[in-house]
């Protein structure tokens, strides 16, 4: 028997990037700009997220193009939206994804035909919830990664949404309106412009009593935001998600080089593959992870993120 | 940066008659009372499931019934937070706790996940749904969004500026509740799982251990950028205070002045609510002659304990506006009983202990609308009329000459430092 494909879902910090990884074999990506969208690696304006669109069209595997819309928006940004995502219709993108209800009223007035992904991150973590924004016009919800494996699974049997996961990367664990890194460089006695603190600087935190961890963490106009200190990487229990029937596995490329990322995608495109061939006779192939712990920053380890953790509270 | 004095623009424009509700905290029953008698017209509280604060002792339906009538003799309502993201296993269960939340009174609940907001519109019609601050709403689409799901009232992210409220009331005609004094989140509130990642506790189900207050360390260049460990700070934010700026805040037409800390002592609870009730009084007797009265600033500064700013609602905090160092407790006082009876005849009070005191120490009286004095503790005696020579029992009952009259529910507070 031969299973059905989930997408295999990608970021991008360029255009050569998604190319790259387009030959490696992701099925979709997600890029927008930080005006609008969140904790993306690289800046994607109208023109480029057009110029996305055609590369893909033109390309072998012709992946789909989503673009980031997920901001918490303010009254400024909401009144720019109607006119921005009645663009992006119009460059035809194959969905948004969203985690402010902003965007929904933006989207039913200006681009009623737009495919709508939830995603509010942590806090998209329930069957219902999925249910509600179905309800409510979104194709998709991404689940929280704070959820394990029994959880996801339940919430793939109980709703009719597409269900995405992050089974790759590190993720957000904290965003603060404030800057908190010039903050305590002031406290220092230090002047913000001392230290760059923009993505990709390499800044991180380090907390007392956990000083083999290194949380990143980095600043941009819509405020702060830490990072975890581990990467999550499924790839050896990959067949468990494709076995529920997830619909899209997200490899997250924030603050990675694209070298790093074409060899993830690779691994992940491999697993996918064979396991659709012969979901029967499926076996975890070691190399693929040996290529990623080749890539892999020391100081970050690979992890089950919370797929196996009982969480209290 | 968070105490900039730039005026906003509406400034003097006044247009508002009716008062804003005072909407208190309250941990447990006791507090719920001693908040609404010191003046909340709503109190919130937390049940045994579904809410953000699994350290608190929480309401049984009994104790909610209780309380439910114990407000509606002062014309107050209760609400219960359902704040939590909910996960698959919480569902079940839900439509029963939110029926029963509506059949013993409860006037609204406090909600942040849309499942939950869905499941109390659909099943239990009677509970008005608040949208929680956990939703981070900064902006009037999505007020109005949720007001179009049928939400009588948003309470907006702490991040909104008193500018932006003004704009989101300009365009949707809905309550807006803000909070107005307490601990806040350094994140955006809900969206921090720094518990989740240091402890396995959900911050999002009540798990949170303050993680933010922890200690850090920057590094820049894979060198710290601090040298030494003293250097190591923390992300705490410091805590609201609005007390002075009640005019701007009733101006803008916030609906509802929330009042933050299900956890805080019942001191707190009684001082915090008695302070903004006098200011928001005297605000509405003579909106032109009002000034703000310093000791309503000095009775905040006897609760608090951590140091104060302005949040969001003037600038976006800057280094002024964080704590770096680990805390010292602020208030020289302490909570040390509350009156339970007073003889006219005899000037004694009988009043139950809630820290130790004794002879000699100075203590005041204060109560409901700004009653208060101060003595040093005489004699000390207990029901029996035996002498004590301190009181040191908690709950203990003792008698004790007062220097001015002082009714039940009246509270005691001594100077430690
Ligand atoms: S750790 Fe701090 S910022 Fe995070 S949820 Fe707890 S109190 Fe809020």
């Amino acid at each position: 028997m031969v299973a059905t494909k989930p997408e295999l879902l990608a970021t991008a910090a360029s255009l050569e990037e998604l190319s790259l990884l387009a030959d490696a074999g992701a099925d979709a990506f997600v890029i927008g700009e930080s005006r609008f969208g969140a904790r993306l690696p690289g800046e994607f304006g109208l023109e480029q997220i057009g110029e996305a669109v055609r590369i893909a069209r033109g390309s072998e595997r012709r992946p789909r193009i989503y673009a980031a819309v997920n901001n918490l928006m303010d009254n400024r940004t909401v009144g720019e939206l109607p006119a921005y995502l009645g663009r992006l219709a119009e460059i035809g993108v194959d969905a948004i994804v969203f985690g402010d209800p902003s965007v929904l009223m933006a989207a039913r007035e200006a681009a009623p035909q737009l495919r709508l992904h939830w995603n509010a991150e942590m806090t998209s973590t329930s069957y219902a919830q999925a249910d509600y924004w179905g309800k409510r016009g979104a194709s998709r919800i991404v689940l929280a990664r704070e959820l394990n494996m029994e959880q996801i699974v339940e919430v793939k049997q109980r709703t009719s949404l597409e269900v995405q996961v992050q089974v790759h990367g590190m993720t957000n664990i904290y965003h603060s309106k404030r800057s908190l890194v010039d903050s305590y460089l002031g406290h220092l006695g230090k002047a913000p412009e001392q230290v760059d603190s923009a993505l990709g600087q390499g800044l991180f935190l380090m907390e007392a009593d956990r000083r083999d961890e290194r949380y990143p963490i980095y600043q941009d106009a819509y405020g702060t935001y830490m990072m975890s200190s581990d990467d999550i990487c499924m790839i050896e229990n990959l067949h468990e998600l494709l076995e529920a029937g997830i619909d899209s596995l997200r490899v997250e490329g924030l603050m990675k080089t694209p070298a790093y990322n074409e060899t993830v995608v690779r691994a992940y495109r491999a697993a996918i593959d064979a396991y659709a061939a012969d979901p029967a006779g499926y076996r975890f192939d070691p190399s693929w992870l040996a290529a990623i712990r080749r890539v892999q920053d020391p100081s970050r380890e690979l992890s089950y993120g919370f797929f196996y953790k009982e969480q209290v509270y | 940066m968070g105490m900039t004095m730039n005026k906003p623009r509406y400034q003097g424009k006044r247009y508002r008659l009716d008062r804003p509700e005072l909407l208190a905290p309250a941990g447990n029953l006791e507090k719920l009372k001693f908040a609404v008698h010191y003046g909340a017209d709503a109190v919130y509280i937390g049940g045994q499931k579904y809410g953000l604060r699994s350290g608190a002792d929480n309401f049984s339906f009994e104790e909610m019934r209780e309380g439910v009538e114990f407000a509606a003799r002062y014309g107050a309502k209760v609400f219960v937070a359902t704040n939590i993201y909910a996960h698959n296993e919480d569902i079940d269960g839900l439509e029963a706790y939110l029926r029963k939340l509506e059949e013993v009174g409860i006037a609204a609940i406090i909600a942040a996940d849309p499942a939950i907001v869905e499941t109390a519109q659909r099943v239990a019609p009677g509970l008005e749904v608040h949208l929680s601050t956990q939703q981070s709403v900064l902006n009037w689409r999505t007020v109005q969004f949720w007001k179009e799901e049928g939400l009588p009232r948003v309470v907006l992210a702490r991040e909104t500026s008193l500018e932006e409220i003004a704009e989101i009331k300009s365009h949707v005609d809905i309550e807006i509740e803000a909070f107005i004094h307490g601990a806040m989140c350094s994140s955006f509130s809900g969206r921090c799982v720094l518990s989740n990642h240091f402890t396995d506790r959900d911050s999002n189900r009540g798990g949170c251990c303050q993680s933010c207050r922890w200690k850090y360390d920057l590094y820049v260049d894979g060198d710290t950028i601090a040298e030494g460990e003293e250097q190591m700070f923390t992300m705490g934010s410091k805590d609201l205070c609005m007390i002075r700026h009640i005019p701007e805040l009733i101006d803008v037409g916030v609906d509802s002045f929330k009042i933050e800390g299900r956890m805080k002592s019942l001191h707190y609870v009684a001082t915090i609510v008695n302070a903004y009730r006098q200011a928001i009084d005297a605000y509405f007797a003579d909106p032109d002659g009002y000034e703000l009265r310093p000791e309503w600033l000095e009775e905040v500064h006897k609760a608090a304990n951590r140091p104060l700013n302005t949040g969001f609602f003037f600038d976006t905090p800057g280094t002024e506006d964080h704590i770096y160092e680990p805390e010292e407790k602020a208030a020289p006082y302490d909570f040390a009983g509350v009156v339970l009876e007073y003889d006219e005849q005899t000037g004694l009070a009988v009043v139950q202990q809630r820290n130790h005191f004794k002879p000699g120490q100075e203590i005041e009286f204060f109560g409901p609308g700004g009653t208060f004095f101060k003595q040093t503790v005489d004699e000390l005696r207990d029901r029996e009329g035996n002498r004590l020579d301190a009181a040191r029992h908690p709950l203990q009952e003792i008698v004790l000459r007062v220097a001015e009259p002082v009714r039940p529910m009246d509270m005691m507070r001594k100077r430690i430092r």
